[in-house]
């Protein structure tokens, strides 16, 4: 497939193994910030390609994942009302909430869809007049634009009937977070590629100057993966820290303005909660005064639903980096695919559910 | 009582007023037998089937394959197919997987109350072109029908019976050294389906792959003595087929990504959506698993028949790693090819 295939190209990726082979000198850490990076790392078996020097440690940038608990609850208790028909993405139906995930909900007889694009609510919405149609709004800037899209059409159509579930979190906040950190482990970041085609790379430049930290913006595709990783090694041999940016063909460094514009326009930054991180200051979004009309959790007065993590599970320390799935003394027999205890593991893209479907090699011989 | 009055005593049935199945359809009574006299009989019917006897009486041998399944698919007419070849063919599959000779089929029609009379003639007579095509007999068939919202349009269940030959291959017979070879190209009937159902606007000229795998595995069979294993690469795809074969013959199994067809449009439209190909259905791919030294001789027969014509060696059976899959990746790394906890899920990015 063209624009794919040549990403995956295994002469190439055999030859920037061997130049990071030829280019490694120490061990360094270094941390793919995007859920996607990770899916890809894993299931192309990239660390394969990797000397044993280098270890890659699985970041916190799955929204899936970091989405918390009490927002799947409250999810769970709009989506089990007969006059909402409840619109997500496919990966959130199976997130366990308190008691329940959105795929049961279904099962119960209640309007729960998949939909690709926030916008196809709209149709549905005007489509459904008795109902309120209501979008769980999940994920990082990458999703941030065409949500807030949805919300700002919705206002223009006089759609009353449609609302949005906010639970929209920003990487810059949540990596400075780690980088603060006492027993912070990471060396240098692959920066999210997506969110930078939205946001551009301006405020990587900023943590990379204040942390003294290489953070090269990277692809999702196995070369470029690669490509991302040999640029942090020879920044970190070379005792160097800048922004560089490996996804050239989709990132530009001002970023998407239209989309920037509408999400300015159409959402505040807030103080946002992350499952297995907990608080995190302005490290999200929420509907502003001007769109407050279309917040779910405004309409379907939520606020007393709250729901507290599983103290087993070990998830914050995973998304910081501090730990690897298999230290869990949970993971892959009280917790799995199909009985997650926590963030890491709900979602494909989380690191605990990609060790599980994925795992190494050598733990199965 | 002169004709008349009699003629109107024989209800004129619904099946040409309304022109939709109604509850009276199902009721075993005059309407049921006007469906099956009018409708189901002169499509479907045979010698056997025509008795409308309690069970058919059928000639019989010493060693038969025997299967069941039931088909919901949605929607019930979809590029390349329709729920009634599709119910053909799934059985007729299952069975030459074991190395038999389909020769009956049995089908029971669950409908809906208010179903099309004209959708449902549509599908059986696709169901009687498949059984035409594929050598199968329906000799056993019942209908149901159930008031609306109790099943959606049309359910379709069969039982399948074949007469095994002297070669008969078994999910529990694969051995280390042997050769994995995929019939065609992954993916298709799968991603054909998703993107026919209406809240998908993604357009592709994707047609499934629904087809009767019982001529190729025969040339298969013919071919080697050593075909170990066979497996239709059904619901799950090919990830979990090999995982099933993995465990049932305590193996494990290496996959070369670089080998393995996939459609190239369903492949995008796999990547659009987030889903991973190797688990996405197909209705007329298989696997064979063959020793070594037959490998490239079965490859080359399978490539001989339209159906098999992208056929690939795609893996080894290995010693070590029992009941695991490995995938070798298309750039040169390993992982675990794992069964899929429940529901494949678009991914949000």
């Amino acid at each position: 497939m063209k624009y794919l295939d040549e990403y995956r190209d295994s002469t190439l990726a055999q030859q920037l193994s061997q130049r990071i082979h030829k280019a490694t000198k120490h061990n360094w850490t270094i941390m793919e910030v995007c859920g996607g990076q990770t899916h890809s790392i894993l299931q192309y078996g990239l660390e394969d390609l990797l000397p044993e020097t280098i270890e890659l440690l699985h970041g916190p940038g799955c929204p899936v994942c970091v989405t918390p608990l009490e927002l799947i609850d409250k999810a769970v208790a709009i989506a089990s009302r007969q006059d909402v028909i409840f619109c997500s993405f496919g990966d959130m139906l199976r997130v366990p909430g308190s008691q329940n995930d959105l795929l049961g909900v279904k099962a119960q007889g209640f309007d729960v869809r998949i939909v690709y694009s926030p916008l196809d609510c709209l149709a549905i919405a005007k489509n459904n007049p008795d109902k309120q149609v209501v979008f769980f709004a999940v994920g990082f800037e990458t999703t941030a634009p065409a949500n807030a899209m949805s919300v700002r059409q919705a206002k223009t159509l006089g759609l009353g009937n449609f609302s949005i579930l906010t639970s929209h979190v920003t990487v810059p906040p949540v990596i400075t977070s780690i980088l603060q950190s006492v027993d912070n482990r990471v060396q240098a970041f692959l920066g999210p590629g997506h969110v930078c085609s939205v946001m551009g790379w301006k405020q990587y430049e900023t943590i990379s100057n204040h942390y003294k930290i290489p953070i090269v913006i990277t692809g999702f595709e196995p070369t470029d993966l690669l490509e991302g990783i040999l640029r942090c090694v020879l920044q970190l041999e070379a005792g160097e820290y800048k922004v560089e940016n490996q996804y050239a063909r989709a990132v530009e460094k001002e970023g998407n303005i239209a989309a920037q514009s509408i999400v300015e326009e159409v959402f505040d930054v807030s103080d946002r909660m992350w499952r297995g991180l907990g608080s995190i200051p302005k490290s999200g979004y929420k509907l502003s005064y001007d769109y407050a009309d279309f917040d779910a959790e405004r309409i379907f007065q939520l606020e007393t639903i709250s729901a507290e993590e599983p103290a087993v599970c070990i998830s914050g320390q995973i998304l910081r980096g501090l730990k690897k799935p298999h230290e869990c003394p949970a993971f892959a027999n009280m917790c799995t695919p199909e009985t997650p205890l926590g963030a890491t593991m709900v979602s494909s893209e989380g690191t605990c559910a990609a060790y599980y479907k994925y795992g190494r090699i050598g733990q199965t011989k | 009582m002169s004709e008349s009055v009699t003629t109107s005593f024989n209800c004129r049935l619904p099946l040409d007023s309304s022109g939709t199945i109604r509850l009276g359809h199902g009721s075993g009574g005059k309407m049921s037998a006007s469906l099956t006299s009018s409708l189901f009989l002169p499509i479907l019917g045979n010698p056997i089937l025509n008795e409308l006897q309690d069970a058919a009486v059928v000639e019989g041998c010493s060693q038969i394959a025997v299967t069941t399944d039931a088909y919901v698919v949605n929607p019930i007419f979809f590029p390349g197919g329709d729920i009634g070849s599709l119910a053909v063919h799934g059985t007729v599959n299952d069975l030459c997987m074991r190395g038999a000779k389909p020769l009956y089929l049995s089908a029971s029609f669950i409908l809906e109350e208010g179903l099309p009379l004209s959708i449902l003639e549509k599908i059986i007579r696709s169901f009687h072109e498949a059984t035409e095509k594929s050598g199968i007999m329906l000799i056993a068939a019942d209908t149901k029908v159930v008031n609306r919202g109790a099943a959606d349009q049309i359910f379709i269940t069969t039982t399948g019976i074949g007469i095994v030959g002297d070669k008969v291959p078994s999910a529990n017979a694969a051995r280390a050294g042997d050769v994995i070879i995929i019939s065609g190209n992954l993916a298709q009937h799968g991603m054909a389906i998703m993107c026919a159902r209406e809240e998908l606007e993604l357009e592709t000229q994707l047609l499934s792959d629904s087809a009767p795998l019982n001529n190729l595995a025969q040339k298969v069979l013919e071919t080697s003595d050593n075909v170990h294993c066979l497996r239709d690469l059904t619901r799950g795809g090919l990830a979990s087929a090999v995982n099933e074969l993995a465990q049932s013959s305590s193996v494990g199994i290496v996959l070369d990504e670089k080998h393995i067809p996939i459609h190239p449009q369903a492949k995008a439209a796999c990547e659009l959506l987030g889903l991973d190909p190797l688990y996405v259905a197909c209705e007329g791919r298989f696997l064979a698993i063959v020793a070594a030294e037959d490998a490239e001789k079965v490859l080359q027969a399978m490539r001989k028949d339209p159906l098999g014509n992208n056929a690939h060696i795609a893996g080894v059976v290995i010693e070590d790693h029992k009941g695991t899959v490995i995938l070798k990746s298309t750039v040169g790394g390993n992982r675990i090819l794992d069964k899929l906890s429940g529901e494949q899920l678009p991914r949000i990015c």
